[in-house]
């Protein structure tokens, strides 16, 4: 009936360093605490009084020894923070080639929506062997996103993205887990990471998950239909008109604000304008955007971005042509 | 070699007026000014919400043996977790020792008659009770579903709970520990007896000294984070909801601001007590006086830098990690070397393990883990799988229950004799440490494992992780262990108010100026203030006194042998 | 410990308390105890002031536009005010020292009116504000270019807690040193035998108007970045 793991499993490219490290944490706690433990027992009894034992010379400073005992633990802490850092730096900054995934956490699930529109709840399907991003935003309260057998978490904040990326190394099914208190079926928002072999990952994918998928629309044509839906065009066009600047070639680029300083245009900043436009101005511009926030949902927002990602350095002659034949509107669901 | 021989003036102890019996009203008690009396009231109040946070732990503890829970929903689960945590921070731990053991022992241990201010003595204890009825009050109204954290968004914006009252009790609380600290600090200053030079303090003192700087410091800060989101959370102005405009993880830089401070709060007056007990029960002067003493100032010091070590997976800056990570291995350093000081003490003592001793070694032994298993989450790598899991909740109780509450039992049964003037059953008293310390790792020690195997704390279901149960009951079996450890106490100290026997001045044979004056002491601590003479724990010095006294009574009976 | 060396009064005269051995000690732990105090009161602003700087540090251009609607000639006033109250205030503690009671007294009641003075401009400040719905909650609004009303609203929330919290000191100054005034009037021993209440009242003051001399610039001389 009952059974003591000691070991989550290990699915991911960091579980085996995290354990390596968590490995030596251990032993190094071991070193340190078991003998003084033993030795404070065996000193206790030993110097018990009326025990004849050897007393003489007992010192009550000593500068050597306070120096050892200070800068070993000192140096071994030091030796443990750099190695720690090193891989926790690597585990900060994705790999470029990761393959994105957006994830919005809501009290008490986990919304998840692939590139190519494929939607699910409380799953997350991934491939084996492929650097995965994590794009991730909560639509309340601050949430964080689990997954143990990975070894890695990140909090999932509202109105700030924030990034997560692992690679699985095993077929299989894991705990997604919340991981910050967020109120009263905060330990019901669980899931399931599910990692597949990458054929039949996209397979999956091309079969449109389960049943989630709407219709044909990937991401970047959801948000294509949101730009048409509000007419984004009539001030953001192919050029820079006097209400808006052009949205052709901004994602990743640096832009002057009207307050002098210049921002880089990423996923924070599409979807600061987008949703609250004046809280920061393009050089040349003032507030006539309408704010969004109320309008577009989080996973809209991703949406949009997926899109203006999208649209190129070059400036199209003709209006934007995309290559799937549009379908008529879905509408906001 | 426990107690020095009698001294006439012990003899009518029983008679003698001192604080506990210079009056019996209730109006004596409530508008006492002694700071020995207030030390009284203060322990029997943080005892009874010691006992309210134990009952919420164990609701916590028996409906987490199954993995769909057994009687609890999910909200009053969430609320227990809550209540627990709040009423055990605030109301326990944070006032435990300085408040009562603070209070009744820093005067007499620098030879003042009472501390500077004992008017804002007492009206730091009114401030507690105010705070403590009003969280109470919070709690029997319908609780607050929040963790003792108040985490923004959820607590301004989401929660249900009377999250805003229970705020306010905080607030007034936290007041009640600055008055508290403040009184410290200008007694330590300026109230030392003639002699009493700052490193001939005991380090229990330099421990309180360092904690109320830390309170001083920090509590304020917490205080105006929390008036913060009471404002939020009443007033609808966006300060830390992003809903509103605000920026929800500045408020956990405002919250670890104090709170992780807080933690030291709790510690160091612990550290300071083991210090006490070790050189007492070891009868020799603590080893590297002066390294275990400005430890504790670089505890305080560096732990005000560290507050970002709860926010890793917050999206801080990656740069701000790594220097918040450093700081944290750093902040490790001080606290082995106090223990390896004290390790340094026991060696060629002369050691008596009288019941304070064991609480003493068990304190060492769970503050060694509690503190090195801190080293997993201050290192980024791993703390990004063990952050906000239960192997955090068994950190936090190595230090906090099993170090700062040994610390306090530890201190109880110390001074024991001293505040009442009774001493009781030492036999039973190592049977309770024993107790404490077995029912303590057993309820404690899953939880690490639990806590690598990814358990996250504040879950009140996991029945998608079945694997988790069994360390689960495990670890509430500890719990009725230690409970009955926690309860045992009760019985024989207040057994021993009645039946127990006279303790006279010194039952310890310690050197400190408190056990000095007579037991329990004069309203005014010293018939006359004490000249100190002597560096602290100078056991030799005391015990080459008592040879001497010894050998010329063994001459004075040989002659009058001779004489026969 | 003598006591015959110093110029203090003699200490039976005076209340000693019985935790002291003798007046100096008492004087000086009193004075302790207050920084004490006053270092606690320094970190309960630094809460404010740390939001502080993270607001205008992100919204640097648009706190310039918003703190317009602020009058910096009425907050110089009340600065001028308070520095005077401060000046008026050492004069106070000066007389004290000198057992010159009646003057003493005609200071402590410049420096209270002084205080009424800061109130009254505030008053009208305030109620200005709430006139043109510059109060944060329900009914604020916001209508002016450059600045969008989430950041002002931000902006009046710290302007409003910050000279709040400042206005409740200066109100508790207010109660404190007509207190003490009273006290001074009636020749009462616990003040006319020593300086040491009014120099720990006149420490509270001038920590009171250093705080204002932080919130002045902070909130109504904001630069054009």
């Amino acid at each position: 009936m009952f059974n003591f793991p000691l070991r989550p499993e290990a699915a991911s490219t960091f579980a085996g360093q995290h354990d390596l490290l968590f490995g030596i944490l251990t032993v190094l706690t071991i070193v340190f605490s078991v003998p003084v433990m033993i030795l404070a027992i065996i000193f206790a009894v030993r110097f018990r009084a009326g025990n004849k034992v050897d007393r003489s010379r007992p010192s009550h400073e000593n500068l050597k020894l306070e120096l050892t005992w200070t800068i070993i633990p000192l140096l071994l802490a030091l030796a443990v923070f750099g190695y720690s850092a090193k891989l926790f730096v690597d585990l900060r900054k994705p790999p470029k080639d990761a393959m994105e995934i957006f994830v919005i956490g809501k009290q008490w699930m986990w919304h998840i929506q692939h590139p190519n529109g494929v939607r699910e709840n409380n799953e997350l399907h991934v491939p084996v062997g492929v650097p995965v991003k994590l794009t991730m935003i909560s639509q309340d309260v601050i949430h964080a996103f689990y997954i143990p057998e990975f070894r890695t978490q990140y909090m999932v904040v509202p109105d700030k993205y924030t990034q997560l990326w692992f690679q699985a190394t095993k077929e299989g099914e894991y705990m997604i887990l919340c991981n910050q208190y967020c109120g009263t079926q905060h330990s019901e928002m669980v899931g399931k990471v599910i990692v597949q072999r990458p054929d039949e990952f996209q397979k999956w994918l091309a079969d449109g998950g389960r049943s989630m998928r709407p219709k044909d629309r990937t991401m970047v044509e959801s948000g294509e239909d949101l730009y048409k839906l509000y007419n984004c065009a009539n001030c953001h066009g192919d050029v820079d008109t006097p209400r808006g600047p052009s949205l052709y070639g901004l994602f990743g680029k640096r832009q002057q604000m009207t307050d002098g300083t210049t921002v880089l245009a990423d996923d924070e900043y599409l979807r600061e304008s987008l949703l609250k436009a004046e809280k920061k101005l393009v050089a040349g511009y003032i507030a006539t955007m309408p704010n969004y926030e109320q309008e577009l949902s989080e996973e809209q927002a991703l949406q949009l971005i997926a899109y203006m990602k999208t649209l190129g350095v070059q400036k199209p002659a003709a209006p934007a042509a995309p290559a799937a034949a549009t379908t008529p509107q879905e509408g906001n669901r | 070699m426990s107690a020095t021989a009698a001294r006439p003036e012990e003899l009518d102890d029983a008679t003698r007026p001192n604080y506990l019996n210079v009056s019996h009203t209730i109006k004596s008690w409530l508008l006492t000014q002694d700071h020995k009396r207030i030390a009284v009231l203060y322990l029997v109040s943080i005892s009874f919400f010691f006992l309210l946070g134990g009952l919420a732990a164990s609701m916590i503890r028996l409906e987490l043996t199954s993995p769909r829970g057994v009687m609890l929903e999910s909200e009053t689960y969430n609320k227990m977790f809550s209540a627990h945590g709040i009423i055990m921070v605030f109301l326990f731990l944070v006032p435990s020792i300085p408040a009562t053991f603070g209070n009744f022992a820093l005067p007499m241990m620098i030879g003042a008659k009472d501390l500077a201010f004992p008017r804002l003595n007492l009206l730091s204890w009114y401030l507690y009770m105010i705070g403590g009825g009003l969280i109470l009050a919070a709690l029997l109204m319908g609780g607050v579903d929040t963790g003792w954290t108040f985490y923004t968004p959820y607590s301004s914006m989401y929660s249900s709970g009377h999250v805003v009252l229970a705020i306010v009790g905080v607030f007034i609380a936290g007041f009640s520990s600055i008055f508290t600290g403040l009184n410290f600090i200008a007694t330590v200053h300026k109230m030392r007896a003639p002699g009493m030079t700052w490193f001939r303090m005991p380090l229990f003192v330099w421990a309180m000294y360092a904690t109320s700087v830390i309170i001083v410091l920090g509590t304020p800060v917490v205080a105006i984070t929390l008036a913060l989101v009471a404002v939020e959370a009443t007033m609808g102005v966006g300060i830390f909801s992003p809903a509103l405009g605000g920026d929800p993880v500045l408020f956990q830089h405002m919250f670890w601001f104090y709170s992780h401070p807080a933690v030291y709060i709790m510690i160091l007056p612990s550290m300071g007590v083991m210090s006490e007990l070790i050189a007492c029960f070891s009868r020799k002067r603590i080893f590297g006086y002066h390294f275990v003493a400005f430890s504790s100032l670089a505890i305080a010091g560096l732990g005000f830098i560290v507050w970002g070590h709860h926010m890793f997976t917050s999206g801080q800056s990656t740069f701000q990690s790594l220097v918040f990570s450093l700081i944290s291995f750093v902040v490790a350093v001080p606290s082995a070397v106090k223990t390896f000081n004290w390790m340094a003490t026991i060696y060629k003592g002369n050691v008596d393990l009288r019941s304070p001793m064991i609480f003493a070694l068990g304190f060492l032994g769970l503050f060694v883990v509690g503190g090195l298993t801190g080293l997993y989450l201050a290192s980024l790598a791993t703390d990004v799988h063990l952050q906000a899991t239960y192997f955090v909740v068994a950190h936090f109780h190595y230090i906090m229950v099993g170090g700062a509450m040994m610390g306090f039992l530890g201190a109880l049964h110390y001074w024991w004799p001293k505040m009442t003037g009774k001493m009781y059953s030492d036999n039973w008293a190592k049977i309770g440490a024993a107790l404490v310390f077995v029912g303590f790792n057993l309820t404690f020690f899953p939880q690490f494992i639990l806590g690598y195997l990814g358990m996250p704390r504040r879950y009140h279901y996991y029945d998608f992780a079945p694997q988790w149960q069994a360390y689960n009951i495990m670890s509430s079996a500890g719990a009725s262990v230690l409970a009955l450890g926690y309860i045992l106490p009760a019985f024989y100290l207040l057994h021993s108010l009645k039946y127990g026997k006279p303790a006279g001045r010194n039952p310890w044979g310690a050197v400190g100026l408190e056990w000095q004056t007579e037991s329990p002491p004069d309203t005014h601590n010293f018939h006359e203030i004490p000249i100190v003479t002597h560096e602290a724990y100078d056991y030799a010095a005391v015990d080459e006194i008592e040879h001497a006294q010894a050998q010329e009574v063994m001459k004075k009976e040989a002659h009058m042998g001779s004489d026969e | 410990m003598s006591t015959a060396t110093h110029t203090r009064p003699d200490p039976a005269e005076v209340d000693l308390h019985v935790q002291f051995e003798d007046i100096e000690q008492q004087n000086e732990t009193y004075l302790v105890g207050m920084w004490t105090f006053l270092v606690t009161e320094v970190m309960f602003f630094g809460g404010l002031f740390l939001v502080y700087i993270l607001q205008r540090w992100m919204h640097a251009p648009q706190w310039y536009v918003i703190h317009e609607q602020l009058d910096w000639r009425l907050g110089g006033l009340n600065t001028m005010i308070l520095l005077f109250s401060s000046f008026t205030m050492a004069c106070a503690v000066h007389f004290s020292q000198l057992r010159k009671f009646d003057k003493q007294l005609q200071m402590l009641g410049i420096t209270i009116l002084c205080a009424f003075g800061f109130l009254v401009v505030k008053f009208f400040e305030w109620s200005a504000k709430i006139e043109h719905h510059l109060v944060p909650g329900a009914h604020f609004e916001w209508a002016h270019a450059g600045a969008s009303k989430g950041v002002a609203e931000m902006f009046f929330v710290l302007y409003f807690s910050m000279t709040g919290l400042h206005a409740i000191h200066v109100i508790i100054g207010i109660i404190v040193i007509g207190v003490l005034a009273t006290l001074v009037a009636k020749r009462h021993t616990s003040v006319n035998r020593d300086y040491l209440p009014t120099e720990m009242i006149g420490l509270y003051w001038h920590f009171v108007d250093l705080v204002w001399i932080f919130l002045y610039p902070l909130f109504y001389l904001i630069p054009k970045s």
